[in-house]
């Protein structure tokens, strides 16, 4: 009993130290962004900072407004593409797939969320970037382009949430609406669709947070300009492309801009688990 | 007047025969009774009527059912069927939506989009479903915010709002309490003026309070079907009377 009782107290710290190294590691990246990132806003000026339109490191003119609407335009552009597709297929993965087509359709889509985003970015480069500039215009590098890639990245994320809530809606639903009457359609887009809506929205919620984290496949496709997004067709550098693209040649002041320029990220990441608590919140209610 | 009349019916799941042979004429405007020992094939029997078995896999049905002389198998609108033959389940399951959307649901689904029209149904169905008095002023709330008998009723609502002619229920009361019990049955004994019904029910005593005919199945048989008087006072079968005496089931 007793050496029982040791190895349970043993077992308990070692576990008690694996949580730790996971909030150990979310409170030093806090304080290492805050404590390097925060002074620099200090310095620039928050307004400045987060308000400038230029960013020219040469100059020490650091705005990161671009670079700001770069990540939400290039966001939502993906949003907008990747959701609807994205329930789509989850909606017919989970109430219209014959059997035979399921297994290799949800193999594919695994394996979508296994590649590489550097790999993406290639795809991109090759199939994308040359599709857009042949026949929209343009150099092809562009916040379309973006859109497109990370519309396909964040597909992998919303399906596999989405078609899980979807299943998690009792059969009866279905039913009691055919019972009245509808057609498969509307049963399934009426009735079990907005049964599963929380399911949904973490799905998109999740999405948006991997589009404006992705950096390699952005960086590749998006062309990059440190300026203020003029069209669709233009380039666009996001938050994460800047702090990339200079970090390995910046020093002093310039640093500390990338490291606040991660802050300001870290914030972006911040209010979307804020947002997902809130929705897993209101299903609980 | 006969509103249903089901020829040779046979049902299989798979090998197993759930109905064998059945021949029955369901009057109109009459609450018509289902009992027997579970499993016997009444749900299935019901099921036929608005063709829900179509959803079970492998569910094979033969014979002929016909609803005012039209064969419901063959041909026939399954949407429109089921237009014309609501259904109330056993579990209340009213969807995750206001009680206005609920009822509002069936008649949207058949085309009516005016704001007063959908007005006039839903007051008229949730007053059928005597629950008018008692949601009117709260027509916007979640409808599972209300009790297992309320959700009940607003159910039945739901489905009196498309205007069927014929009311399937699928034990309607056995997740209720007694008193919410009593409501439902003071409603469908309202209702058997302008509707059709049928119900399945394992509580034998509902059977003699409402209905007016009853069917005793067992092992997917009908053993005897008439006036419900008769068959609970005088059954003409002995496997009737030893089930409505209580001696197995």
């Amino acid at each position: 009993m007793k050496s029982k009782s040791i190895k349970e107290k043993v077992m308990h710290i070692v576990f008690l130290a694996a949580a730790m190294v996971c909030i150990m590691a979310v409170v030093l990246i806090c304080v290492f962004l805050l404590a390097n990132g925060v002074p620099a806003m200090g310095k620039i000026g928050v307004f400045n900072f987060l308000l400038g339109k230029t960013w020219r490191p040469g100059q020490d003119i650091y705005g990161i407004l671009p670079m700001i609407l770069g990540s939400i335009y290039v966001t939502a552009g993906a949003i907008i593409i990747g959701v609807p597709i994205g329930i789509m297929t989850a909606v017919f993965m989970a109430r219209y797939c014959p059997k035979k087509i399921y297994a290799p359709l949800k193999g594919a889509i695994d394996l979508l969320a296994g590649i590489p985003s550097v790999v993406y970015g290639f795809f991109g480069l090759v199939i994308i970037v040359p599709f857009v500039r042949d026949t929209f215009g343009g150099s092809g590098n562009s916040i379309l382009t973006a859109c497109v890639l990370l519309g396909f990245m964040i597909l992998p994320t919303i399906i596999g949430v989405c078609e899980s809530s979807l299943r998690a809606v009792p059969e009866e639903y279905y039913q009691n609406a055919l019972a009245l009457g509808a057609t498969h359609e509307r049963s399934i887009f009426k009735v079990v669709l907005p049964t599963a809506k929380s399911g949904v929205l973490t799905g998109v919620v999740l999405g948006i947070g991997r589009a404006i984290g992705e950096t390699m496949a952005v960086i590749m496709i998006a062309g990059n300009q440190a300026r203020m997004p003029k069209g669709l067709l233009k380039g666009v550098r996001t938050l994460t492309a800047n702090i990339v693209m200079e970090m390995g040649y910046a020093a002093d002041l310039h640093r500390e801009a990338l490291i606040a320029t991660g802050v300001v990220l870290f914030v972006f990441i911040l209010l979307i688990n804020l947002c997902l608590a809130a929705i897993k919140k209101g299903v609980e209610q | 007047m006969i509103k249903f009349e089901l020829k040779d019916l046979e049902v299989f799941y798979g090998d197993f025969q759930a109905l064998k042979g059945i021949d029955m004429k369901i009057p109109a405007n009459e609450i018509t009774a289902f009992i027997g020992p579970s499993g016997c094939g009444k749900t299935t029997f019901l099921k036929c009527l608005n063709r829900m078995n179509d959803l079970v896999e492998g569910c094979r049905v033969y014979g002929q059912v016909t609803l005012d002389g039209e064969d419901i198998y063959n041909d026939y609108d399954v949407n429109l069927l089921r237009k014309r033959v609501g259904m109330v389940f056993q579990k209340p399951l009213p969807f995750k939506m206001s009680i206005y959307d609920n009822i509002a649901f069936g008649p949207r689904t058949h085309g009516i989009r005016s704001k007063s029209a959908l007005d006039e149904i839903v007051e008229q169905s949730l007053t059928q479903a005597t629950l008018w008095d008692e949601v009117k002023d709260r027509l916007n709330m979640d409808a599972l915010s209300f009790s297992g008998g309320q959700q009940q009723r607003i159910c039945i609502a739901r489905a009196l709002a498309v205007r069927p002619e014929v009311l399937l229920m699928d034990e309607p009361t056995s997740a209720l309490d007694p008193i919410s019990t009593g409501k439902i049955e003071e409603v469908v004994m309202e209702l058997k003026k302008k509707y059709s019904i049928v119900i399945v029910t394992h509580n034998m005593q509902q059977a003699v309070r409402i209905s007016d005919k009853t069917a005793f199945f067992l092992l997917g048989e009908v053993i005897e079907f008439g006036d419900t008087e008769k068959l609970f006072s005088v059954p003409k079968d002995k496997r009737t009377e030893e089930y409505i005496t209580g001696r197995f089931g």
